[in-house]
């Protein structure tokens, strides 16, 4: 009798065992009250069902036989970095076999795009990777702008904001990547520093864009809103502040012989892995590549910004720790230089026929509609009015045709496709977004390590699973 | 708007002299406003445009599309494939370079794209599908998105099936990285690709019926009453295309 005898469950937390010998086992039938837990044949033998607490009731296997056992974790684990499903093999706490299982944040947006406007996109793009909304909405909006054919018309001020909100984003994501990554490895003290300094990004963002998160800020032609009155000061004193803080994270967890332990030379993926698997950011420039689109095929005027590329080539998890502190760095400079650039000027390209009629107002209850130009519409032209009610409702049209623009975000290639069919919403939008692809690289750097190293791989890789899904 | 040098008529469209090559036609458009289903009082209903999109570039193509463009025709016909026969059409506009690929030479064009010094295109970044429903025997596009990290450039590769026949070979022994970007183009268009280690869904369920981002995908809806009224799905409202 050469029965495969395999534990199956359907709850999250509960481990299937699969023992490949000539054992007898108790009957199900002995495995207890739980009416979930009962037994049946399958073509690889017979399979029992443990849901938790009842493990006793299970015979332990004799000596010598493969005793693998496939664990399903997630799709809620907290160090699974989101609602990831990784179903795994193990022996002992190797882990054999890896395979991801995602799609349980997915939530459509790309659908949803082809039923709005070309400006209400940025509204659902703002929230698939919300730990770099910022990223999402400048992607799409460059790709609507090429689409338009106005990419150059966008004025000098929009675009200066665009780099300072993607950068100051870029820190806030990279600190999301070492809090999370440090509360995974056990090092609670990075995840209270590294909250505490996205704290001071988010604040930024909370002063020029209204809201911590989906903002949809950046818009086609521009930007929402011009910045505040005082905020070049704000930023200016917050890159000082995080400046000072920095080292905090970095005294720790450097040199820490913990943390080196824990990730030094885990999660290895090479050159040569990362173009066949499609991987980008850290974790392909801790190849040794200085792979990065805003050097490579610069957009919103990267090419006018002095910063190095932090690299280095030890393909594994702390390498890539060690270029997000660095990359770190290399935001503040460029936010530096580009507050240094803020000249007083529009924040919406000049087409009326694209540009948002009008832009929000500080009244005495707070911010709202512009009191002049509701006074134009409503009390002076017939014709604004109109006009106002036709790019609101309907919205402007993009001639048909399609765009591809990349943009280097915090975790790799953020690509935007998207698709005009010459009408006034979307046709199609498609998000290459670094997460989803660099997801795939885990079984390739987990499979034959150890189950905690697997927790460090994927804290390295830093998915964000609303861009995963989408 | 386009800055291709095609010709326009008033409203946008581009013209396309007889005996052009036959065009994607992506959408066909009464009235002038945009508004469908609702009673047209303005007495441009009758008008009609074809909504198309950008037409197959002529050479010169500008930029280093020409010189890419021989270096891939060299290779192919090395490996025995006249460029003619690969490529359906090639599309310039905004500046992207698309080669339109019959799909039965798919696998060894990307091949040429990837290994092919001059070329070296490396990277796959991303697989996407789109569904033209009015496209007829073209319905389903796949589109692939290439880098060269090499000599700086992308290029873009379209792949057309009919509904009827939604088979496309996959590119996953070229580029492993294609393997869950086609997984999720099965998943929400339904074009099969052949050749795939494991075609699976991996976005929707596993029991999911249909294939939600096709066009022709009912979105459903709840009917919210009022007065005896009743709000249909986005895509059976009246509004503005």
């Amino acid at each position: 009798m050469a029965d495969n005898v395999t534990y199956e469950d359907d709850s999250a937390a509960a481990e299937n065992v699969d023992y490949e010998d000539d054992v007898a086992f108790e009957s199900a039938e002995d495995v207890g009250p739980d009416p979930y837990a009962d037994s049946y044949d399958t073509q690889g033998g017979r399979v029992f069902t443990v849901s938790g607490q009842d493990w006793d009731t299970i015979q332990a296997p004799p000596e010598g036989t493969n005793e693998n056992i496939v664990v399903n974790m997630g799709p809620q684990h907290p160090s699974a970095h989101g609602v990831l499903r990784l179903i795994l093999e193990l022996d002992g706490e190797t882990v054999r076999q890896c395979r991801p299982a995602i799609g349980y944040l997915h939530t459509g947006i790309e659908k949803n795009l082809e039923f709005r406007s070309w400006v209400q996109g940025t509204t659902f793009v703002t929230r698939m990777d919300y730990v770099a909304p910022l990223f999402n909405e400048a992607a799409y909006c460059l790709a609507v702008e090429k689409l338009l054919g106005i990419t150059d018309d966008i004025p000098e001020r929009a675009t200066i904001i665009r780099v300072i909100l993607m950068e100051f984003n870029r820190i806030s994501s990279h600190l999301v990547a070492l809090a999370t990554g440090g509360l995974e490895l056990g090092a609670l003290t990075a995840m209270i520093f590294g909250f505490r300094e996205r704290e001071a990004v988010l604040d930024i963002f909370e002063m020029i864009t209204g809201l911590r998160m989906n903002h949809a800020y950046i818009r086609p032609g521009g930007v929402a809103q011009d910045l505040p009155d005082g905020a070049e000061q704000k930023i200016l004193e917050t890159v000082a502040l995080l400046r000072k803080r920095f080292p905090d994270t970095t005294n720790m967890l450097v040199d820490n012989v913990i943390w080196m332990g824990r990730t030094v030379g885990v999660g290895y993926l090479d050159l040569a892995g990362c173009m066949a698997l499609g991987t980008t950011g850290p974790t392909l420039r801790a190849t040794g590549l200085p792979h990065d689109l805003r050097r490579l095929e610069p957009y919103c005027g990267y090419e006018t910004y002095d910063f190095d590329i932090p690299t280095r080539d030890t393909c594994d998890a702390y390498g890539r720790f060690l270029i997000r502190l660095d990359e770190m760095q290399e935001s503040l400079r460029i936010v530096e230089q580009a507050v240094s650039r803020l000249r007083p000027g529009p924040v919406m390209v000049a087409d009326k026929k694209i540009a948002w009629p009008a832009q929000l107002a500080l009244g005495g209850d707070g911010l709202g509609n512009s009191l002049d130009h509701i006074r134009h519409i409503m009390g002076e032209s017939m014709e604004a009015l109109i006009h106002h009610f036709k790019l609101v409702t309907e919205g402007f049209r993009v001639p048909a045709g399609q765009a591809y623009v990349a943009i280097e975000s915090p975790k790799g290639e953020l690509g935007c496709h998207a698709v005009s069919d010459g009408g006034t919403r979307p046709y199609r939008v498609h998000f290459r977004d670094p997460s989803f692809v660099n997801l795939q690289a885990v079984p390739a750097m987990a499979e034959g390590g150890m189950l905690s190293d697997l927790i460090a791989s994927l804290a390295s890789i830093d998915p964000v699973m609303g861009g995963v899904d989408r | 708007m386009s800055g291709d040098g095609a010709v326009q008529n008033p409203h946008g469209e581009e013209v396309v002299p007889a005996g052009a090559q036959p065009l994607d036609v992506i959408a066909v458009r009464q009235g002038a406003f945009g508004v469908s289903g609702s009673g047209d009082t303005s007495g441009f209903g009758g008008l009609v445009s074809t909504i198309t999109m950008p037409a197959a570039a002529t050479r010169p193509y500008g930029s280093w599309f020409d010189a890419a463009a021989d270096e891939l025709d060299l290779a192919l016909s090395e490996r025995g494939i006249p460029m003619s026969s690969a490529v359906e059409k090639v599309v310039v506009h905004r500046g992207e370079l698309t080669f339109h690929v019959r799909r039965e030479h798919l696998v060894p064009f990307v091949t040429t794209l990837r290994d092919e010094p001059a070329l070296r295109f490396e990277f796959c970044s991303s697989v996407s599908g789109v569904h033209y429903p009015v496209d007829t025997d073209r319905e389903l596009h796949s589109v692939y998105h290439f880098l060269s990290i090499t000599h700086r450039r992308r290029v873009r590769v379209e792949v057309s099936a009919p509904d009827a026949d939604p088979h496309i070979p996959s590119i996953v022994a070229v580029y492993p990285t294609a393997n869950w970007h086609e997984r999720e183009t099965w998943d929400f268009f339904g074009i099969v690709f052949d050749g795939h280690p494991s075609l699976t869904r991996i976005q929707m369920p596993d029991d999911w019926p249909g294939h939600p981002q096709r066009k022709d995908y009912p979105l459903g809806g709840i009917p919210v009453e009022y007065k005896g009224a009743t709000i249909p799905p986005p895509d059976e409202r009246r509004s503005y295309r």
